[in-house]
Formats: C-alpha cells, sequence, structure tokens
C-alpha cells in the first residue's frame, strides 16, 4: 500500500506499526494495542478497534467472526473529574465486568 | 524481522523454566542469560503485559521506610537510568521526584523518620513546609496539607516497554519465551520437575514461580502454601495535558498518587477498600472514580476541569508483611519463589532480578533472601514496610 495509512488517528498509529508489531508474533489484539499505543487516546478505540481486529484476522488468516475486541475502559466517554466529584453519587456500582480469573 | 516469542511447544528439556512472563520473570530470564545461564524458558499464560506488571503505575522511588528497601531501590533507580541503552529500548524514565504529603502531626513525624532514615543511606529526600512544596508543585490547595517530603531523584517511567526490552534481549541470548502457555502441573522427580503446559510438557531442573499474583496458585502445585493474596488496585489515566507536573505526587492519608507520563496523561489511583481475595479481580468500578475525583480535587482543584480517559484494574500481590517472599521454597529443593511484590513489583524488579540472577547462576546469595524467605511468617520474624501506597 502507498503512502502512509494512519489506523488509530488518536494515537497515530499507522499500518505500518500494526504490521511491525504482527511481524514481531504481537498478534493478539490485546498485545497489538500494548505494543502500539492503539485505542489509548481519546476515542478508546472506537474508531480504530475494527481496523485493527481485520487487520489482524487478514494477516493470521483467522476468521474475521473470530477476532475478539480488547476489553474496553469505563468510561464511555471523557468525564471530567469535578463532575465525577460532584455527581458521581455513592455506592459500588460496578461500571465494568472485567476479565479477572 | 523476528521477534522474542517462540512459536510452537516449549523444549522438552531445560535448566530453569520460569513461570510467569511479566517484569519478574522476564527480567530474570535476562539476568540468566547474561550470566551464561541461556537454558532458561519463560513460561506466561497470557501475553507479556498481561499481568500487574502491564497495568501498573510506572513509579519508582528510594523513599521507602526500611534499610533493604531503601539500598535496593536507590540501586534500582540507577539501574533504570541505563536501561535504554542497555535494553535498546525507550522508556520514558523521567525524574521528577516524589513529593509525599502528610495530613496530619503524626504522620509528619513518621516521615521526618523515614527520611532521616534514607539520608543516612545516601537518598536525598528532605522534609518541606507546604509552601516550599508548593513551589514545586503551585496548583496544590493551600490548606491541603501539614507537611512533605521530597526526593527529586525518585521518577516514573512508562511500563511496557521494559517488558519487551527484556524479553528482547533474553531472547537474543537464547531464551525461550513462551505466550499463551498456561502451566498446569509440577512434578518433582529424581530427574527434574516434570511440568505439563497448555502448549505440551516438559522437565527442568529449576522451576521459578513468578507468576505474581497468581504465584500462591503456582505454588500449590508442588504442595507449597504461600500467604500473599491478590488485591485489586485500579487506576485512571485522564486526557493528554501539555507537561506541567514535575513530581509523582501521593497524600499518605488516602493513599492518592498522581503523576504526569511522558504521554502528558495524569496517571493516578488510591486506596479503595476492597477486601483480599483468593481471585484475580479486574473489574472497574464507579466508587473508584468518585472516591479519586474527591480526593485528587481536595488537593489539587485545577484538575478538576480534566478529563478521564479510561480506568482499569490490576492486582497487588500483598503479603502480610508488605516484603516479597523470594528464594528457595522450603522441602522442595530447586523450587524457588519470586513473589510477593505487593504494588511495588515494577520498580523492585531490575535490582531484584539482578541479584537473584547472580544468585541462581552460582554466585553469591543475595543479603535480601534471609530477609523475604517464607519461613518468616512461620517464624513471626516480620519486619513491616510501612511506606505501601495505593
Ligand atoms: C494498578 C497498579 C499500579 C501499580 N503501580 C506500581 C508502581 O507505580 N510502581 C511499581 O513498582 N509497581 C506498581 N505496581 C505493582 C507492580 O505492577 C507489580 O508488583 C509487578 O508488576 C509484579 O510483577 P510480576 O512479574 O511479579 O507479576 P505479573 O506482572 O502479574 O506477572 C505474573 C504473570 O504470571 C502469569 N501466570 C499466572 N499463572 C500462570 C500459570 N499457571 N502459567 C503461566 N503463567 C502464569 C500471569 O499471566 C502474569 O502475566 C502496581 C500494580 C497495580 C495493579
Amino acid at each position: 500500500m502507498a503512502g502512509k495509512v494512519i489506523v488509530c488517528r488518536c494515537e497515530d498509529v499507522t499500518l505500518d506499526d500494526l504490521a511491525h508489531a504482527t511481524s514481531l508474533g504481537y498478534a493478539h489484539i490485546e498485545e497489538v494495542k500494548r505494543y502500539t499505543g492503539l485505542g489509548t487516546g481519546p476515542c478508546q478505540g472506537k474508531e480504530c478497534m475494527v481496523a485493527c481486529a481485520l487487520f489482524l484476522a487478514r494477516t493470521t488468516g483467522q476468521p474475521p467472526s473470530e477476532g475478539e475486541p480488547f476489553t474496553s475502559r469505563p468510561p464511555i466517554a471523557p468525564v471530567a473529574l469535578g463532575t465525577l466529584a460532584r455527581d458521581g453519587g455513592e455506592g459500588a456500582l460496578p461500571t465494568g465486568r472485567g476479565r479477572g480469573r | 524481522m523476528s521477534g522474542p516469542l517462540a512459536a510452537g511447544a516449549p523444549k522438552p528439556e531445560c535448566d530453569v523454566a520460569i513461570v510467569g512472563g511479566g517484569i519478574m520473570g522476564l527480567a530474570l530470564a535476562y539476568h540468566l542469560a547474561l550470566r551464561g545461564v541461556t537454558d532458561v524458558v519463560v513460561l506466561e499464560r497470557g501475553y507479556l503485559a498481561s499481568g500487574a506488571s502491564g497495568r501498573n503505575g510506572g513509579g519508582i522511588r528510594m523513599q521507602w521506610s526500611t534499610e533493604t528497601n531503601i539500598r535496593l531501590m536507590r540501586e534500582s533507580v540507577e539501574l533504570c537510568k541505563r536501561f535504554a541503552q542497555e535494553l535498546g529500548v525507550n522508556v520514558w524514565l523521567r525524574q521528577g521526584g516524589y513529593l509525599f504529603l502528610a495530613s496530619s502531626d503524626g504522620e509528619r513525624a513518621r516521615m521526618e523518620q523515614n527520611v532521616a532514615l534514607q539520608n543516612r543511606f545516601g537518598v536525598p529526600t528532605r522534609m518541606l513546609l507546604p509552601d516550599e512544596a508548593r513551589q514545586i508543585v503551585p496548583d496544590l490547595a493551600p490548606g491541603s496539607f501539614v507537611a512533605a517530603c521530597f526526593n527529586p531523584r525518585d521518577g516514573i517511567l512508562f511500563p511496557w516497554p521494559f517488558l519487551y526490552g527484556y524479553a528482547n534481549q533474553a531472547a537474543a541470548r537464547g531464551v525461550e519465551i513462551h505466550t499463551a502457555c498456561e502451566v498446569r502441573t509440577i512434578e518433582p522427580g529424581p530427574r527434574g520437575f516434570r511440568l505439563t503446559t497448555s502448549k505440551g510438557a516438559l522437565t527442568a531442573q529449576r522451576v521459578v514461580d513468578a507468576a505474581g499474583a497468581w504465584s500462591p496458585a503456582v505454588a500449590r502445585l508442588v504442595g507449597v502454601s504461600l500467604p500473599n493474596r491478590p488485591h485489586r488496585h485500579e487506576i485512571l489515566a485522564t486526557q493528554p495535558l501539555k507537561p506541567f507536573l514535575g513530581p509523582m505526587v501521593s497524600v499518605l492519608r488516602s493513599g492518592l498518587y498522581f503523576s504526569q507520563s511522558m504521554r502528558g496523561e495524569i496517571v493516578t489511583g488510591i486506596t479503595v477498600e476492597d477486601g483480599l481475595s483468593e481471585r484475580v479481580n479486574m473489574g472497574s468500578r464507579l466508587v473508584f472514580l468518585t472516591t479519586l475525583a474527591r480526593e485528587i480535587t481536595r488537593v489539587m482543584p485545577r484538575l478538576a476541569q480534566v478529563r478521564v480517559l479510561r480506568q482499569w484494574a490490576g492486582p497487588y500481590d500483598v503479603t502480610p508483611d508488605g516484603n516479597p517472599i523470594v528464594g528457595e521454597a522450603p522441602g522442595v529443593p530447586g523450587f524457588y519463589l519470586a513473589c510477593g511484590f505487593v504494588g511495588h513489583g515494577f520498580m523492585m524488579a531490575p535490582v531484584v532480578s539482578k541479584y537473584l540472577g547472580e544468585w541462581l547462576a552460582g554466585g553469591a546469595e543475595p543479603e535480601f533472601l534471609q530477609r523475604w524467605r517464607l519461613a518468616r511468617f512461620a517464624e513471626g520474624d516480620l519486619h513491616r514496610e510501612d511506606m505501601i501506597i495505593g
């Protein structure tokens, strides 16, 4: 592919960066996220995750339907600390289930 | 180009099998290989940053309350400064110092004691009046603390590249690193330990349990019972901002800590009671966000406008006295423990793995083995570390 293709606009991660990560053996989407920083900016992967998953499916030869998203991190959209301090409410409401084992 | 990860099944025989591919396991593999012990296999159930090592705040500090920890961390920070060169990675190290805030006279007295001990071992920490602390961080709310201490040589780094750096250098020297490779059984025998994994079986002369918060389950495979338990620790990152915050700031009373990473984000956590459990829980909670938001905006009101981008959690690997468990397991010769690093194993790994690697390669026995041996819990010979944060 010609030119520079940006996959993650928040963190400036290019298609070449993804190819580099997979060439090193980092082929799990959580690994690729950590190796490249993809999906760690303001949109938290909402724009780039699917493109990355498709790229991984193509690279590894796995059907795209078997790809998994990386764990989504709360909050859904950026929230100001002042808002949380004021209106956060009481109690231990779960905001995500995580992947504990 | 090829990376550090091995393909296929682990080789059938090796000298040292390391269970856990976090910072401790990878750093130890590197130090063994540096000293010629290259017949080493690292077995990691997930991927390289999947445990606590991929989830921490990256703080490194010499401000501790026991001689052992102060001396080790003074050396560890020096080692970290050489890493970019030694490991060939940018670890985004920034020595902006650690600024601890005391909220009461009692805490101030405790601080003064610790600072005197740190000074005795060559760490240049100094006590500050609130106004002096506000010269370092002008946005701290007047009246939100009574005293502070500051060591300009403490700092922060970005954890992920560290792992890849150690992995690359270990693999380049012949260490096999397997991910998605869970250790399921370990059986001691006359010709070594027989391990079965999700990628096949192997025999190892020596086994190291570097499985962090999961180490009790691994030790149980050889009948060793460990007293450490996982404790969920939550953390968050805000939107990136222009560099404005020099040190890592930490409030002793609440366990709040916050720093500005080299990416510009404020990375911050706080103690939220959760109880010790047998199981690792990495779920995120709203109560963490609200508890943290109230405390951080009390101490630094200007941060109220800053937005939270993401929160996550990882396991602290908590021991009864706040100190790690390292050394050969009693009753199982050849089975070594390198776990129980609570919430400070990342900063300890460079120096601990160096001494442990030297020892396992036939060199001198490190001083800390005596203090950190498993038997101390049964003997009641505990020296509590009281500078645990979060
Ligand atoms: C939110 C948070 C903030 C922190 N902040 C700091 C900080 O600022 N500074 C600092 O120094 N430390 C900090 N820590 C602590 C630090 O992250 C840990 O002490 C350190 O990473 C522990 O490293 P480890 O290699 O022992 O464990 P881990 O990184 O947890 O590695 C253990 C590995 O073992 C693997 N494993 C488990 N069972 C098996 C099995 N049966 N077979 C194969 N593999 C297995 C796991 O998948 C895991 O990858 C923090 C921790 C958390 C959670």
